[in-house]
Parts: C-alpha cells; sequence; structure tokens
C-alpha cells in the first residue's frame, strides 16, 4: 500500500470525524432538521471497507450514511448542504441526512427503513450478474436490521442465486438502545451466515488495517465467482442513536473504555509507528480536514434553498 | 386484429417486449418451470431461459426489492405477485422504496420497474386472497397505477408499462382472463393516463375500470332495452388519474354512477366522486351515486361471497336511482 494510499484514508477519516462534530452543532443551531445519526467512532469501518472496493463496486447503507457517502467520493460541501436541506445537497433537499446518494459514484443510498436496503441490493447485484459485469455491491447495515425479516429474504435470495454481495453488519452494539443480546438469538451476528450457506468473518472495526485485509480478500473472493458471504465487523459508535438520545442504555465507563480505543488514534498511531508517516504530517492533515469541513459549512450556508417549484420536480420520469 | 383471451393479450405483450428489448426479465413465485400460476408466462422458460424468466422464493418483499435493485441498474424487471394480496408482504417495498426513490434523492435514481399482480374476489378463496386493494396503492404519489379492462387495454398498457422509466403497478382480475376481445396484432401501445369513454350515451355517466367495466357493460346493454343510454367512462389508470373524459361526460349526462370492486369507503369511488363536485358542481342534476363492494371480508361461501360485491342487477338500480330519484 502506497504512504499517499494511507495519507488519503487518514485524511478521510478526519474529515469525516470534524464533518459529524460539525454537523452536530449545525443542528442543534436548527441549522439541521429531521433526525441526524453521526458516524464518530465507526470511521474505521467504511473507510477500511470502501477503500478496497473498485469503482464498479456498488455501495448501499442504511441511515447512518455520511460518512459512507464521504468514503464513496462525494464532497463534503454537497453533504453538509444536503444535511441543511439545500438545493446543492447531492440529493437536492429532498432526502436529507438518511438519504444521500450519488448514483454517479455507485453510491446507491442511504435508506432510513431499518432493512428495507436489502433485498434492494440483492438486485443490484442482479442486474451485474445478469450482464455479466464483474462488479461487486457491498451492502451496509446495522446489528439489529439482522433480526427484520428483510434480511432473510435478501441473504436467502442472494445465496440461491450466487449473487455477488458482500453483506456487511456493522454491528455497533446497539440497535437504538436494545443491545444486541436483548434483540438477536445469537449475539454474534456472523453466525446468521451459516442459515444460508454462506461463508462469514468477523473483523474488528475499529482498525482499519484489519479491514481492509478481511473486506479485500472477501470482495475479490465474491468477484471471482464466490457467491455472497457476510463480514460482521465490529464497532461502536462515541455519540447516541441519533441526537435526541437519552443513553440510558448504557454506562459512561463503557462509552469511554471504547473512546480509548478511537479508530483514528488506532490509524494514527499504526502509521507513526510503521514510519508511514510523521507526527507533522499527520498534524497537516488533520488542519487540511478541519478546512475541508469549514469550506463545506460555508457553502451549504451560502448555497440557495430548492426553488418552491422543485416541490413537484421528480416525482416521476414522465411527467 | 385477432379475438384472443386477456391472459393471451398479456402474455402476447410480454413475449413481444422481451424478444424487443433483452434488458426486459421476469422474475415472480412460478413463473418459470411451473408456467406462471395463471398460465400468462407458459412456453417462456423454455424459449427465454431460467435468467430472463427467474423462479423466486417466495419472498415477496425480496421479490420487489430484488427488481427495484435490478431495475437501478438500468434493466426492465416485469415482477409478478401471485395476488395482489401478497403486497402487502412487499407493501414497505412497493410504497415506501419503489414510489420515493426517484423524488428522495433528488431525481438521480431511474425505476423502470413493473408489478403485475392479479386482484380481484368471486372465486371463493377467502378474504386473504380476494381483495381489490387498488385504491391504497393510488394513494401514493410516485407509483404509476393501471387496471385494466379490456384484452385490448391489457396488451397495449403493459407494453407502455414495460417501456416507463417509471415504477407501474399492473393489477390484472383473476376472473377476467378468459374474456375475449379483437387486439391489434405486433406493437400497439396504449399510453398510461388516459381515461376513455369504452360506451357512449346521454343519459347517465357510468365511471369504472378493470372487472367492474364487464358487469358496467352487461348492466348498461339491459338499460339499453329499456331505453336507457349510459355512457361508460374507463378510468384504465387510477394514477395518474385522467379525470377530464369523466367531467367532460358528466357536463353532458348531469348524472353519474361510479362501480368499483373495493369497498365503498375511502375508495376509488370517494375520489372520482369528490372530483366531480369539485370540478362540475352546477352541472349535477342528481346526486353521485357509488356501486362498490360491502364493507366486509369477503367470505367463502359462494352466495354470500357473491353477495358481496357489486352485481348487474346492481348498477342497473343505481342508475335507475340517479335518473328517477
Amino acid at each position: 500500500m502506497e504512504k499517499t494510499e494511507h495519507l488519503k484514508l487518514y485524511h478521510e477519516m478526519v474529515v469525516i470525524r470534524r464533518m459529524e462534530e460539525k454537523s452536530a452543532e449545525l443542528y442543534q443551531q436548527g441549522k439541521i432538521g429531521g433526525f441526524l445519526h453521526l458516524y464518530i467512532g465507526q470511521e474505521a469501518v467504511s473507510t477500511g471497507l470502501i477503500s478496497m472496493r473498485r469503482p464498479e463496486d456498488r455501495v448501499i447503507t442504511a441511515y447512518r450514511d455520511h460518512g459512507v457517502a464521504i468514503n464513496c467520493g462525494l464532497s463534503a460541501r454537497e453533504v453538509v448542504a444536503e444535511l441543511m436541506g439545500k438545493a446543492t445537497g447531492c440529493s437536492k433537499g429532498k432526502g436529507g441526512s438518511m438519504h444521500l446518494a450519488d448514483v454517479s459514484k455507485n453510491f446507491w443510498g442511504g435508506h432510513a427503513i431499518v432493512g428495507a436496503h436489502l433485498p434492494i441490493a440483492t438486485g443490484l447485484a442482479l442486474g451485474d450478474a445478469y450482464r455479466g459485469n464483474k462488479a461487486v455491491t457491498i451492502c451496509m447495515f446495522g446489528d439489529g436490521a439482522t433480526n427484520i425479516g428483510y434480511f432473510h429474504e435478501a441473504l436467502n435470495m442472494s445465496a440461491v442465486w450466487k449473487l455477488p454481495v458482500l453483506w456487511v453488519c456493522e454491528n455497533n452494539q446497539y440497535g437504538m438502545g436494545t443491545a444486541v443480546d436483548r434483540a438477536s438469538a445469537v449475539s454474534e451476528i456472523a453466525q446468521k451466515a451459516s442459515g444460508y450457506g454462506m461463508p462469514a468473518m468477523r473483523v474488528d472495526g475499529m482498525d482499519l488495517m484489519a479491514v481492509r485485509k478481511v473486506a479485500g480478500e472477501m470482495i475479490e473472493q465474491i468477484r471471482a465467482g464466490g457467491g455472497p458471504m457476510l463480514l460482521e465487523i465490529l464497532t461502536y459508535r462515541f455519540r447516541g442513536h441519533s441526537m435526541g438520545d437519552p443513553e440510558r442504555y448504557r454506562k459512561p465507563e463503557e462509552v469511554h473504555h471504547w473512546q480509548e480505543n478511537d479508530p483514528i488514534g488506532i490509524y494514527r498511531k499504526y502509521l507513526i509507528d510503521q514510519k508511514i508517516a510523521s507526527q507533522a504530517e499527520l498534524d497537516q492533515l488533520d488542519d487540511d480536514a478541519q478546512a475541508v469541513v469549514d469550506d463545506a459549512v460555508a457553502f451549504a450556508e451560502a448555497s440557495p434553498e430548492p426553488a418552491p417549484e422543485d416541490l413537484y420536480k421528480n416525482i416521476y420520469v414522465e411527467a | 386484429m385477432a379475438r384472443i383471451t386477456m391472459r393471451e393479450a398479456i402474455s402476447q405483450a410480454l413475449w413481444e417486449e422481451m424478444e424487443r428489448d433483452p434488458s426486459v426479465f421476469i422474475l415472480g413465485e412460478e413463473v418459470g418451470v411451473w408456467g406462471g400460476t395463471y398460465a400468462v408466462t407458459k412456453g417462456f422458460y423454455d424459449h427465454f431461459g431460467g435468467e430472463r424468466v427467474r423462479d423466486t422464493p417466495i419472498a415477496e418483499a425480496a421479490i420487489i426489492g430484488a427488481a427495484i435493485g435490478a431495475a437501478l441498474t438500468g434493466l426492465r424487471p416485469v415482477a409478478e405477485l401471485m395476488t395482489i394480496n401478497f403486497a402487502f408482504s412487499s407493501f414497505d417495498h412497493i410504497v415506501n422504496q419503489a414510489a420515493k426513490m426517484h423524488y428522495m434523492f433528488g431525481g438521480q435514481m431511474v425505476l423502470p420497474l413493473v408489478i403485475r399482480a392479479v386482484g380481484g374476489g368471486g372465486r371463493q378463496l377467502g378474504a386473504t386472497h380476494s381483495q381489490t386493494p387498488d385504491a391504497i396503492f393510488a394513494h401514493f404519489p410516485g407509483l404509476t397505477v393501471v387496471a385494466p379492462g379490456t384484452p385490448a387495454d391489457a396488451k397495449g398498457l403493459l407494453k407502455a408499462a414495460i417501456r416507463s422509466q417509471d415504477p407501474v403497478l399492473f393489477i390484472e382480475h383473476a376472473t377476467l382472463y378468459q374474456i375475449r376481445g379483437e387486439v391489434p396484432e405486433g406493437d400497439y401501445v396504449v399510453p398510461i393516463g388516459k381515461s376513455t369513454v369504452q360506451r357512449p350515451g346521454r343519459d347517465v355517466t357510468l365511471v369504472t375500470y378493470s372487472k367492474m367495466l364487464e358487469i358496467s357493460t352487461k348492466a348498461a346493454e339491459q338499460l339499453s332495452k329499456e331505453g336507457i343510454e349510459v355512457e361508460i367512462v374507463d378510468l384504465r389508470t387510477l394514477r395518474p388519474l385522467d379525470i377530464e373524459p369523466v367531467i367532460a361526460s358528466f357536463k353532458k349526462t348531469n348524472r353519474a354512477v361510479i362501480v368499483e370492486e373495493g369497498w365503498k369507503s375511502y375508495g376509488v369511488g370517494s375520489e372520482i366522486a369528490a372530483r366531480i363536485y369539485e370540478e362540475a358542481f352546477d352541472y349535477a342534476d342528481a346526486p353521485v351515486k357509488r356501486v362498490a363492494q360491502k364493507e366486509v371480508p369477503l367470505p367463502y361461501n359462494r352466495t354470500l361471497e357473491q353477495s358481496a360485491i357489486p352485481s348487474v342487477e346492481d348498477v342497473i338500480a343505481a342508475v335507475k336511482e340517479v335518473l328517477h330519484g
């Protein structure tokens, strides 16, 4: 792996962290409406995972999608603008936080109904298989989504048809406020793959390099015709489920324990220990990331609201 | 023009579209090896193969979800729901995903998707397999809902649906598959979103669609013998609704009866009646009358079931009521 690639990934993670912190502020100022689900703590999951995809590989995720959008190549400008409901947002202000997308970058959303995008991922992969494309669909979802019927229908169908899908469960330990073992009969989500005759792996999601290694191997096995697989990535969200979370379901000590395993800190230490980058270089990237976010916020603040007539645009392709 | 059944007309449209465009494919329960529960896709599997005529698990959310995903990649899936009653198992994917994705992502997602679903009662299948929930689906902006009443319209509208860039719910009535009608051969396309006058008349406007077109036509023939000439407007598409032919007819006859198979409350008739009052109140010589299913879950017993579904006699009585009070 080239140094420039390492620096790019570190920069992406810090952009996500700073953008999410700023989004929380904008939310509290009333500049972002609706729900806001922050990705803080989970940055190594999507940064590591998506760094292993090829441009033709499709990515689809749930509503905790801001980080994924950045990793897929959307600019912080169009993400923050969407959060603020502006016409310059990636979904033109019609989608909001939970519905980011850019199909030109093979990022297929941002889906807000738990588990509902899993059958859609099956279909994305079916589209590629139908045409003989050597593309893999990467479908991300939370631990909570593995308890809804869509999970079963989608994984089963993908296995029956041997479709090129990497099913990625971001196990952040809680579905909203309900711990995994209070909602799922097996708390090791990877075990659920056996019901579909599907290979599965489990990896530490706070360690970007570990995520890259396992995800990269699985993506290429799938591309080579290995059929769908399930990857469980263990992680933790440092903030509440959404901005209105009383956090009565977990103890501060537990949160602090995980915060000591900050994925950005772990990767930073790795880069320095391996002499890939110096403190000064990384500090510079931190500053750059802050500048990217400041620019994105200024852009979004200055952007126009959607025009009143946009209300009726894009209901149908054929008006 | 050949005189063929509704089943043959639908089958013909599918076959011709699949021959014309390799991105068109079928998926659903028993569509392939079995040949379709209602034999619409009989012979397709042998001709087009299992990749294009794809048998699925019994998993309606995955069937519609997979069709949405495939459509997003530029394919033109035709997903078959064995009955529209099973659409409730995929309701989220139809109304909360397919109907919203183009709008919600700012126009960048395009879903050229057709969902064929078989609806209607009258076959002693019990309450869970006999519903006509068309109005529920027509409630959602972003979804196109088509329900043909003649073989020619079935062929032409299905071709239009397959060529549409938008998600279309195409509702077929289980007891219409055997009806026959003249159907143009070859590339016959009927535009979506156009109501049409199926039978001209001067005395009463009869607004209907799908199976109830057949019932309404029989009623019109009997009424004609008594000197009452009804004008039948066939909606054909429930959303987007083309109300103009209804209003034009009402302004001529000043009386209307709306006939639908679904329940009366919050139904298609409620919408049409409201539109008539909104747009042509001053033309009304009598209150608009609705004929619809009795407000019960359809029972198994044949006599009870038939008594709950609108009949020719119900339509005749309603027409006479708006004429004579």
